[in-house]
């Protein structure tokens, strides 16, 4: 066993930690969630979710997550695209990155004074000739602040996707008279699939569970299951019923990890023929 | 697995070492022994010169932690951990941490500052003979909105939420009792109702007041008030002081159907290690100049009468701040519901959030 390097004790440590981090607080959470507010045993909190108050939430969270993804995508394939074309990748990567590391609290507080009445974008707009606008507590100004927050979680798969793409398969389907369109959608996006499908799971599953800003940029009009849980938790004290919605949200996980799971035969392997 | 057990022996060496040097730290700083009381306190909730006067007149070491609800306290309370030695919590919170057996009985002859409480303030329902709190500061909900930008408004009534005039302009607080409160005020029912049926026609009021809402924030809509973003919010009476204090164009109004009145409280949780420090501590809170320039500073009412002499006349005659007793005999303590009716207020705020769209 000593000189083992591959022996299965070294793998404890691994065991443990997925064990005491990861298996234990799910089997917890459906544990509480099986506990009505005096510890007795009960199935109402999930009688309770399907009643219309949480589907509409599961809805509309739904909704929000899917747009802020759809834009985060938007924004950060043509950017990561671009990237790659330029001459310093690294350092427009860090430049990306940079804001991820600053606290998601700061910055929203921040948007909170460029949104205002009397922020930077009213003063611009009051300067062109259109009276001042309503920004802050409004669904646009939410998906905003919320994309802006994800942008470098896409970036990043998409960017290194299409940093690996071998080239001569580019030059190979121009060759063979294929249009830039029909390069793109033929070659380029199949091949950094999997770049955009982890993109989307970075992005969509923390939507679906985002909470502070829907109350710091949308004053509560929009209400997701992150928001929902952090009340019964600490206002309600209703940890059966936190730990319901928490147990739906992990379910929605597997169903999105498992929608957008990766293929073995990715980018990545078709791309290393250099 | 020689270098294993190497390697363990040494962590735990390294890690021996450093207990050693914060503990040694921890002396020369003089955080340990006896004389150190730890404070639990809301935010922005005390004059913090005042801390220091205390520790020169004692020589007692403050450590100062804030919270921001109730029920972070208390949890953190319940679960041990730091040893609080006083703590500040709303007056439904006392009750169910007496239920929980979370408090230690004050010893009165430790304190003959009492004297100087108002009487109207102690001995009230949810503390009898005031067994385990000392009243800190009191206030009102009520409604702070903008004189100049709405014009011809005085909300002296709950009704005036209502006005298709205010479309998207009314700013709620992020708490169910509160906002259920304004319409349960509204139609005349008790702010402590537990009939599920009139908390169903009060979440089917507000529901129709959800065009008015703005949005439904915390303690963010101090500066939309002061800037002018905001014209009308629901608030306490003391964020409403200080956004007065900032911008002249607003004022304060309880309306006329009644509101909630009210307190915070000094307790001594049980996990204090330090007793007669705490005691010290309430004595000093309640003298009338500590008082006064506390109140002075944190912008709430005092229920000290004798430091009222000492206060701005202007600030003590104020009836926004010092409503008349009359006023006040319209204004209702929340008593301790139960977790379940607790939860049952927080659904039908939910239902009503879910409604603003």
């Amino acid at each position: 066993m000593r000189n083992n390097k591959n022996s299965p004790f070294t793998l404890v440590p691994y065991y443990l930690w997925i064990a005491l981090f990861v298996i234990a607080p799910i089997i917890l959470v459906v544990y509480y969630s099986l506990l009505d507010l005096n510890g007795n045993f009960t199935f109402a909190n999930y009688q309770n979710f399907f009643t219309g108050v949480y589907l509409k939430m599961t809805l509309s969270s739904f909704w929000y997550a899917f747009l802020i993804t759809v834009f985060s995508l938007l924004v950060s394939y043509p950017t990561a695209y671009l990237i790659t074309k330029t001459k310093q990748k690294q350092l427009w990567l860090i430049l990306i990155i940079i804001p991820s590391w600053i606290n998601l609290l700061l910055k929203t507080y921040a948007f909170i004074g460029i949104f205002g009445m009397s922020g930077p974008i009213n003063a611009v707009l009051k300067t062109i000739g259109i009276p001042e606008q309503q920004i802050l507590f409004t669904d646009a100004s939410f998906v905003f602040v919320a994309v802006y927050i994800f942008i470098p979680f896409m970036i990043l798969p998409i960017f290194n996707a299409l940093d690996k793409l071998n080239p001569a398969l580019i030059y190979a389907s121009r060759d063979l008279g294929a249009s830039k369109l029909t390069t793109f959608r033929r070659v380029i996006l199949p091949l950094t699939m999997n770049g955009v499908k982890s993109g989307i799971q970075a992005v969509f599953i923390p939507s679906l569970s985002l909470f502070m800003i829907t109350r710091l940029i949308a004053g509560n009009r929009v209400i997701t299951l992150g928001t929902a849980i952090e009340q019964q938790f600490l206002v309600t004290q209703n940890w059966g019923m936190g730990s319901t919605i928490a147990v739906f949200l992990i379910l929605f996980m597997f169903i999105i990890m498992l929608l957008t799971g990766q293929k073995e035969k990715g980018a990545s392997q078709n791309g290393k023929a250099k | 697995m020689k270098s294993l057990v190497r390697y363990t022996v040494g962590i735990i060496l390294v890690c021996a070492v450093l207990m050693y040097a914060a503990s040694v730290m921890d002396q020369t700083s003089g955080k340990s022994g006896k004389d150190i009381l730890t404070i639990y306190n809301w935010g922005e909730y005390i004059d913090p010169d005042l801390l220091k006067q205390f520790e020169k007149e004692t020589g007692i070491h403050v450590i100062y932690e804030t919270f921001d609800s109730n029920e972070a306290m208390m949890t953190k309370i319940e679960q041990g951990g730091t040893s609080y030695d006083i703590s500040m919590p709303s007056e439904y919170t006392i009750e169910q941490m007496k239920e929980r057996e979370l408090l230690l009985p004050i010893d009165y002859k430790q304190i003959p500052n009492i004297k100087n409480i108002d009487e109207d303030f102690l001995d009230l329902d949810f503390d009898p003979k005031n067994k385990y709190s000392v009243p800190y500061f009191w206030g009102t909900v009520g409604i702070v909105y903008n004189t100049k930008m709405l014009k011809g408004q005085n909300f002296d009534s709950w009704d005036d939420l209502w006005d298709p005039s205010l479309k998207g302009k009314v700013i709620l607080v992020d708490s169910a009792r509160e906002v259920l409160g304004v319409s349960l005020n509204s139609m005349g029912k008790s702010l402590n109702s537990t009939d599920t049926d009139e908390l169903k026609a009060a979440t089917d009021k507000l529901i129709k007041m959800a065009p008015n809402v703005k949005a439904i924030i915390g303690d963010e809509v101090t500066q939309l008030m002061v800037n002018g973003d905001a014209s009308v919010a629901l608030t306490w009476s003391g964020q409403a002081a200080d956004m007065m204090y900032e911008n002249e164009d607003l004022t304060y109004n309880v309306p006329s159907e009644g509101s909630n009145l009210w307190f915070d409280n000094m307790v001594i949780p049980k996990t204090s290690k330090n007793i007669t420090g705490a005691h010290k501590f309430i004595n000093f809170m309640l003298d009338p100049e500590v008082a006064a320039q506390n109140a002075d500073y944190v912008g709430y009412s005092t229920p000290n009468k004798a430091a009222l002499k000492l206060m701005d006349p202007e600030v003590v005659n104020d009836e926004r701040y010092y409503p008349s007793k009359e006023v006040r005999n319209n204004l209702h303590v929340y008593k301790n519901l139960g977790k379940e009716k607790i939860g049952e207020y927080n659904e039908f705020f939910l239902k009503f959030k879910m409604s603003i769209r």
